[in-house]
């Protein structure tokens, strides 16, 4: 039998299974697979917050998503055109997402007919016809699994938890991937249980064998490496190109960090990946609670350390006492909300944006401070970076924010030079710096660096500047406790000027505005970055003019944003709330900006964007309701269509490193 | 899950690592320069003097003894001391400490704390720093009462108390600090009395020298809203039989002409008797051993004390056990991590091990 190759410039896959199927394992080896191949890519996954649901019930379907191209892409893809489900539960969760025309290979193996009835299905949707409009190929993966591995003795149970792997390789067969790197990985991650080992890599070899031989598959598919800037890449994903952007701005200071964290999802991760990374002089405090997590984080900070907490919102609540005390005391202290779908408890392992006013004004008092965010996955580490340079460089906590969808998704990452990036200086004061009137040396603790107004910083072991600090106003300069009025008025329009003054350190927002006529503008923030860009592409392909900036700086905004607002005749702000950054926006610069908002837990789709903004645009320019057809045009478009060209690269993350 | 020997380290003293000060000092350079702003008779004036007077003694660094406190009257107590210091918010000192001690081995770490700080709003944190054993010397200021609040019952207060909040009278069980400090196995317990300069010292001075967590409960009365509270202890014509002292290796024998003592009663539990009716006489009594290893001794001694109006008590050390400081053995996991991979590689660490290159 000969088989066809196409050439295809994308493809969205998706597998599906119980939360016990290893989905999201074979999701990371095929990705891992897919980067070393050269593809551009970018991952979603999606699980429950229980560990194990009940097997076989829509609850329990955990699902990962992976969009690889020959070309620069921003998203995981709106919708798979290849999904895996390995049983029927993962099929009727995800079938909604698919569209008509796509691949569903289906094990077939639990199709019985009490799960079917288990989840809703009255007959087997295999054999009603209602898949018509699929490309459907059904085998029992379980099935073959289990004959593959027979020779290894282990119970059927055993045998076919490696079903996993066969999936991998009959895909890996199917999209050509590399599969040594698969294999190495498995002899690893099972060395001690030579059994299991064996099993698994045999099930992956047969899986693999079974595309090769059997007549179900005539045609292999081909995504050739895409055209990236030259460099060294690897694949990473938001919590650990984070917990890796915290240790490089420790070390670029010269300080030691330590992590105070409780563990939360989304967040944990970054726990298990600092703890591993003691050898860069990383202290992780697995604490009883999350107050205690900042509490230890801000006691290393006044001893001279870079203290770091993660979290994700409800983490960040019980925090917001602790965290106005670092701004009282001006000490440095990062503070990463990694965003989860709330409020409460919410959806744990679900993204949103909603918590961006929250971390500017979840405090009481005036106690503004710097907030940053991440727009892509390995964007985590430059904002961690930068996290580092302004809560050394003006004595104050910062808050990072990232989310669900950054966190657990990945993209290919040009690996930074560290000698290039920005060293920061603590600045730490050794001598006295300041007399008293009789002449007298003296250390003043709140005596201010005239350009970024942060205070003097002297930590405990440094002979003759011994003083105290606390949570009571104190006086300007001394730091002594002080209840006078105009004191406290001065000091409290002096931490904010200090944090306003961080704007003169950060670049102006940059605008892709290909030709400079456009007259909307859509700005962004987060992990909406993605989304936005390739919904902003769409519209551009149909011949719309869209400009397009993302802010990375929540607070203080940076200098030349009002501006920039100001000169588009109109603004879009998406956001995965219901318009946080929009009231921001409208508060500070009476621009009335078009709130987009959505928050279902998901990623805004690229095709959504599109039509929002095509229907934007053409409003703008004055096109009636009825003459309008740049938004729907722009979301219908399919594939390359939308994707290829040569618009500029909006990769910034990739192409820069902090600054 | 599965363990590992975490290859403990051999204790070395409370002040291990603290840099020696070059000359003597002496109390004046331990007063800082801030008025002193507690009302007039309070208990705290004698547990500030005693600490300045005490701490020239330890012979380190000045600047290298940090003071933690939460809030409440007690809490002001940094601002007094001329060492590095921070008044924190409440109840929240010993986890903003236990990240202070964890990042510096060469600070004496001081946690100054009341009953309501240490045991209500901050009880989470006061026994996950007792339970680590991290190197924290922790002072809490017991007056049974909210002082700072003006005279709500607090943690301590006993049943039935009156005050603005319990107009019927508290119907709150209270703690007995000692007991929830052996609860959770602190390696150092002690309690002491504000009126006491000698013993106050004696403890503080053993307290330092513990390595580990050390929590002192210090009996303070409050002269405003709850004036008296530890009449018993300080009246001469009470106090002989309200004092049960703790003095290590001797049998625990107290009371006017040392008429009563401690002995065993019944399964782990331990009782006042009059010594003239034990029928070995002072033999029979309960040799005090702070040493011993199962806290269900310390913890039998602290029920000897009355949980409503106090009229007798144990005072002095309950329990002082070795046990590994939580702080000494995270730094050792980072020097044995060092020793076996180096200190970290930035560049290989972003780098990883999975790359392609794009020409």
């Amino acid at each position: 039998m000969t088989i066809e190759v196409k050439q295809l410039d994308r493809v969205v896959i998706r597998f599906a299974g119980d939360s016990g199927d290893g989905m999201q394992l074979t999701g990371d080896r095929f990705t891992a697979e897919t980067a070393s191949f050269g593809n551009d890519l970018s991952t979603l996954p999606n699980f429950p917050a229980e560990i194990r649901a009940p097997a076989g019930t829509l609850p329990g379907v955990s699902s990962f998503q992976l969009h690889f191209a020959d070309h620069d892409i921003l998203t995981p893809g709106d919708a798979p055109d290849v999904l895996i489900a390995m049983n029927p539960a993962a099929l009727k969760a995800n079938l909604r997402d698919v569209p008509r025309g796509a691949t569903l290979i289906v094990d077939t193996a639990d199709f019985t007919a009490r799960n079917l009835k288990r989840i809703g299905y009255e007959q087997n949707p295999l054999e009603t016809g209602e898949l018509d409009a699929y490309h459907v190929i059904g085998l029992n993966l379980t099935g073959m699994t289990v004959e593959s591995v027979k020779e290894f003795g282990l119970s059927r149970k055993d045998a076919s938890r490696a079903k996993n792997m066969y999936a991998l390789g009959l895909v890996s067969w199917l999209f050509q991937r590399p599969v040594e790197s698969t294999i190495t990985f498995l002899e690893t991650k099972f060395a001690s249980k030579p059994d299991i080992r064996d099993a698994n890599i045999a099930a992956f070899r047969a899986g693999y064998n079974f595309g090769e031989t059997a007549e179900e598959f005539s045609v292999r598919y081909e995504v050739k490496p895409a055209k990236m800037a030259t460099g060294t890449y690897r694949n990473i994903s938001g919590n650990l190109a984070l917990a890796y952007g915290l240790v490089a701005g420790a070390q670029r200071a010269g300080l030691p960090l330590v992590l105070g964290a409780y563990p939360i999802t989304p967040a944990s991760d970054v726990l298990h990946e600092l703890s591993k990374l003691k050898r860069f002089n990383v202290t992780t405090i697995q604490a009883e609670d999350e107050i205690a997590g900042v509490g230890a984080a801000l006691g290393a900070s006044f001893g001279g350390a870079l203290g770091v907490t993660t979290s994700s919102g409800p983490g960040i609540s019980l925090k917001s006492e602790t965290i106005g005390l670092g701004v009282m005391l001006e000490l440095p202290l990062v503070v990463c909300d990694i965003q989860r779908a709330g409020p409460s408890t919410g959806m744990p392992t679900k993204t949103e944006q909603a918590d961006l006013l929250q971390v500017m004004f979840g405090r009481n008092g005036e106690a503004p401070l710097p907030v940053l965010a991440a727009q892509s996955p390995a964007d985590c580490f430059a904002i961690a970076v930068e996290a580092a340079r302004i809560a050394i460089t003006y004595r104050t906590p910062v808050i990072v924010l990232s989310d669900g969808y950054l966190a657990n998704g990945s993209e290919p990452w040009q690996i930074p030079v560290v000698d290039d990036l920005p060293t920061i200086d603590p600045n730490f004061t050794l001598e006295p710096n300041a007399t008293d009137d009789k002449g007298a040396p003296l250390y003043l603790p709140y005596l201010r660096d005239p350009e970024t107004l942060s205070r003097a910083w002297a930590i405990p072991g440094t002979a003759g500047l011994d003083h105290r600090i606390g949570g009571l106003e104190k006086e300007d300069k001394t730091g002594n406790i002080s209840y006078d009025p105009a004191n406290h008025d001065l000091m409290i329009r002096t931490r904010q000027a200090k944090v306003d003054g961080i704007a003169r350190s950060i670049d102006p927002i940059e605008v892709d505005d290909p030709d400079g006529t456009a007259k909307v503008l859509v700005l962004g923030w987060g992990s909406t970055y993605g989304p936005i860009g390739a919904g902003v592409r769409r519209v551009r392909k149909v011949g719309g003019k869209v400009a397009q900036a993302h802010l990375r700086h929540l607070n203080p905004f940076p200098p030349n944003l009002g501006d920039l607002l100001r000169s588009y005749d109109k603004v879009l702000v998406p956001e995965m709330n219901l318009g946080q950054l929009a009231m921001l926006l409208r508060a500070k610069f009476l621009v009335d900006v078009v709130s987009y908002a959505q928050v279902r837990g998901m990623p805004l789709g690229a095709a959504e964007l599109a039509e929002v903004i095509g229907n934007l645009v053409e409003e703008t320019e004055g096109i009636d309701d009825d003459a309008r057809h740049l938004g729907e045009a722009a979301a219908n478009l399919t594939h390359g269509e939308a994707l290829n060209g040569n618009e500029h690269d909006l990769h910034q993350s990739r192409l820069g490193g902090a600054r | 899950m599965s363990t590992v020997d975490l290859g403990l380290p051999s204790l070395p003293g409370g002040l291990h690592g603290v840099p020696a000060a070059s000359e003597p000092q002496n109390r004046k350079e331990y007063v800082s320069d801030q008025e002193v702003r507690w009302c007039p008779g309070c208990g705290d004036y004698a547990v500030l003097a005693a600490f300045q007077g005490f701490l020239p003694e330890l012979g380190i660094k000045r600047e290298n003894i940090a003071m933690v406190s939460g809030i409440g009257c007690s809490s002001r107590f940094p601002y007094y001391l001329s060492t590095y210091g921070m008044h924190s918010i409440h109840g929240r000192a010993p986890a903003i400490a236990t990240g202070l001690a964890v990042a510096r081995p060469d600070l004496s770490v001081w946690v100054v704390t009341g009953d309501g700080d240490a045991l209500s709003i901050g009880g989470n944190h006061l026994i996950h720093s007792l339970r680590r054993n991290v190197n924290l010397k922790i002072l809490l200021f017991n007056n049974r009462i909210y002082g700072l609040t003006k005279g709500q019952y607090s943690p301590t207060s006993e049943p039935g108390k009156v005050t603005k909040s319990t107009p019927m009278g508290s119907v709150d069980n209270p703690f007995n600090p000692v007991s929830l400090a052996l609860g959770a196995e602190a390696t150092f317990v002690a309690r002491t009395i504000d009126s006491d300069r000698k013993h106050l010292t004696s403890v503080l001075r053993a307290a330092a020298e513990h390595r580990g967590t050390a929590i002192v409960e210090i009996y303070q009365n409050c002269p405003i809203f709850n004036d008296n509270a530890f009449e018993a202890f300080k009246d001469p014509e009470t106090r002989d039989d309200a004092i049960i002292p703790l003095v290590h290796g001797e049998p625990i024998r107290f009371g006017k002409e040392g008429r009563l003592g401690v002995v065993r009663d019944g399964f782990a539990s331990l009782a006042v008797k009059e010594v003239a009716d034990l029928p070995n006489g002072e033999a029979d009594l309960v040799v005090h051993d702070a040493h011993a290893d199962d806290p269900a001794y310390a913890f039998a001694l602290s029920r000897l004390t009355d949980a409503g109006i106090l009229h007798q008590a144990p005072i002095g050390i309950f329990r002082a056990v070795e046990r590994p400081a939580y702080d000494d053995m995270v730094r050792q996991q980072i020097t044995t991590a060092q020793e076996a991979q180096g200190t970290g590689d930035l560049q290989a660490l972003v780098t990883g091990s999975d790359t392609w290159t794009i020409n």
